[in-house]
């Protein structure tokens, strides 16, 4: 109900339908979903790496130098601030690509919300996907590397619950990441003018 | 194949006018320098006509296609549709008002390309509330009616240029809105699937009662449409009634359709 009383019904976009064009998005557009992936690939491959490192060293006996964790906690944040960055980056240019797409939305009657929810739900997606190959990506060159210079006495230093507990804490962190860097670029497509459908490009 | 209008529509009074903009004029700031787009442009536009915007590159007319659309707000003077003037509505009526009253029509087509062509024209009904069964059937109706009924699930990547504007013109039926506004529908089009076009949209305006506004270069467009509304530097230069074109037209392009 609006000032002069006059009912105005809301529009709604349902999860499913979002879900579904996200997904097709993500789909479709897959040159720069790996783009936009990558920085999540690799800062959860870094993450991963250090924690599988550290596993293996803690399980062969070696004594660990805490000055070492520091260090390595410090590296593992700044790498993930980079892939944000990153993130962010790609996403922004997603964004200004698909200006046309995202006017014709509103014309179409979409809320700025809409187009809010429709970034949140690819990144996220993007996110998922690139968080598990990241882990994967992260244990695998790990253990090769250690399977080089210690053979195979190696995989008795592997705990695979603690390998699968990394792999929860990469989708939570990558997921959360690809989200959070998604904000900006999110609220750049819900700015964009309706009028933006009618631009050519020159 | 006619298909039959919703009761969804919130406005229908029976005035005459369904469309009418009041001096307005719209500025567009280049850097320091003041483009007057438009120049003080007064017309009223009658329910259930199929009118032409007319005028050479620059003159306007796509500026025109914005204000009337709801899509950018004039510097000064007003828009209104049924006698509801737009600079009145916030941003979620405005947003109902395009998903209800008004389809657009663009040069480029801009169907989401991500979605099939049936997804396309449902996507307008689903913002409007409708669940996904009904907005299929309709969906379906809709590209029959268009011509398009062997072509449901085909991306805008896989049709013809021609193709996705009959797509564009369904989904812009979706919510059965009162006005259809392109901007050069025939801009992209070779002769042929350009005059199937328009064909298109008169028979959608004589047939559904939709009323249509065309921005276009177009000459073919002068063969369909009730009145000619000719602008010029962002301005009214004449106004014609069908039947006084009617005749020049076929002198100048010697083709009488
Ligand atoms: N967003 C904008 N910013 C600055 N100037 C603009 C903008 N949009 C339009 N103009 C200017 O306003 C004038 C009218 O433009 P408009 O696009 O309405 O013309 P048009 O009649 O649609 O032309 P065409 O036939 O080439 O599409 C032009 O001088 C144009 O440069
Ligand atoms: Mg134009």
């Amino acid at each position: 109900m609006n000032k002069e009383g006059r009912q105005v019904e809301r529009l709604q976009l349902p999860f499913r339908v979002a879900f579904h064009i996200s997904m097709q998005s993500v789909r479709i557009r897959f040159w720069r979903s790996v783009i936009t992936a990558a920085g999540t690939v690799l800062g959860i491959a870094f993450l991963v790496s250090v924690l599988t490192a550290m596993m293996i060293q803690r399980n062969s006996g070696a004594v660990t130098d805490p000055s070492e964790r520091y260090r390595m906690t410090w590296l593992v944040i700044m790498s993930l601030l980079v892939c944000l960055v990153g993130i962010t980056n790609a996403m922004l240019m997603s964004v200004t690509e698909r200006y046309k797409e995202i006017g014709t939305m509103k014309c179409l009657g979409a809320y700025d919300i809409f187009i809010v929810e429709l970034f949140f739900i690819e990144s996220a997606l993007v996110g998922f996907i690139a968080s598990v190959i990241g882990w994967f990506l992260g244990v695998f060159a790990v253990v090769l590397i250690k399977l080089f210079g210690e053979g195979f006495k190696v995989f008795g230093w592997i705990s695979p619950g603690e390998v699968l507990l990394y792999l929860i804490y990469s989708i939570v962190i990558g997921t959360l990441l690809s989200v959070i860097a998604t904000i900006i670029p999110a609220q750049v497509a819900a700015r964009m003018p309706a009028a933006a459908a009618l631009r050519v490009e020159v | 194949m006619a298909v039959q209008p919703q009761t969804n529509q919130t406005v229908s009074t029976g005035t005459e006018y369904i469309v009418r903009c009041k001096d307005v004029v719209k500025e567009y700031m280049m850097g320091t320098q003041v483009v007057r787009a438009l120049n003080g442009v007064t017309l009223d536009i009658v329910r259930g006509e199929y009118l032409s915007i007319m005028g050479p590159s620059g003159s306007g007319k796509s500026t025109l296609f914005n204000m009337i659309g709801g899509l950018d707000k004039p510097t000064s003077g007003s828009v209104f549709i049924n006698d509801v003037d737009m600079a009145q509505l916030d941003a979620q009526e405005l947003a109902f008002l395009r998903c209800r009253t008004i389809g657009y029509i663009f040069q480029t087509f801009n169907l989401i390309p991500v979605m099939t062509a049936l997804e396309n024209v449902m996507l307008p009904m689903i913002f409007g509330g409708l669940s996904t069964d009904e907005a299929i059937d309709r969906g379906i109706e809709l590209l029959k009616l268009v011509g398009l009924g062997e072509r449901l699930h085909h991306k805008p990547s896989e049709l013809s240029g021609g193709q996705q504007q009959r797509v564009a013109i369904a989904r812009a039926l979706a919510n059965n809105p009162q006005i259809i506004l392109a901007d050069e529908p025939t801009g992209n089009l070779d002769l042929r699937t350009g005059k199937e076009i328009i064909e298109l949209l008169r028979q959608l305006n004589k047939e559904q009662g939709v009323t249509i506004i065309s921005a276009t270069h177009d000459l073919k467009m002068v063969d369909v449409s009730d009145r000619i509304v000719w602008i010029r530097d962002g301005r009214i230069d004449r106004v014609e009634e069908r039947a006084a074109v009617e005749v020049r037209v076929g002198d100048v392009e010697g083709t009488p359709g």
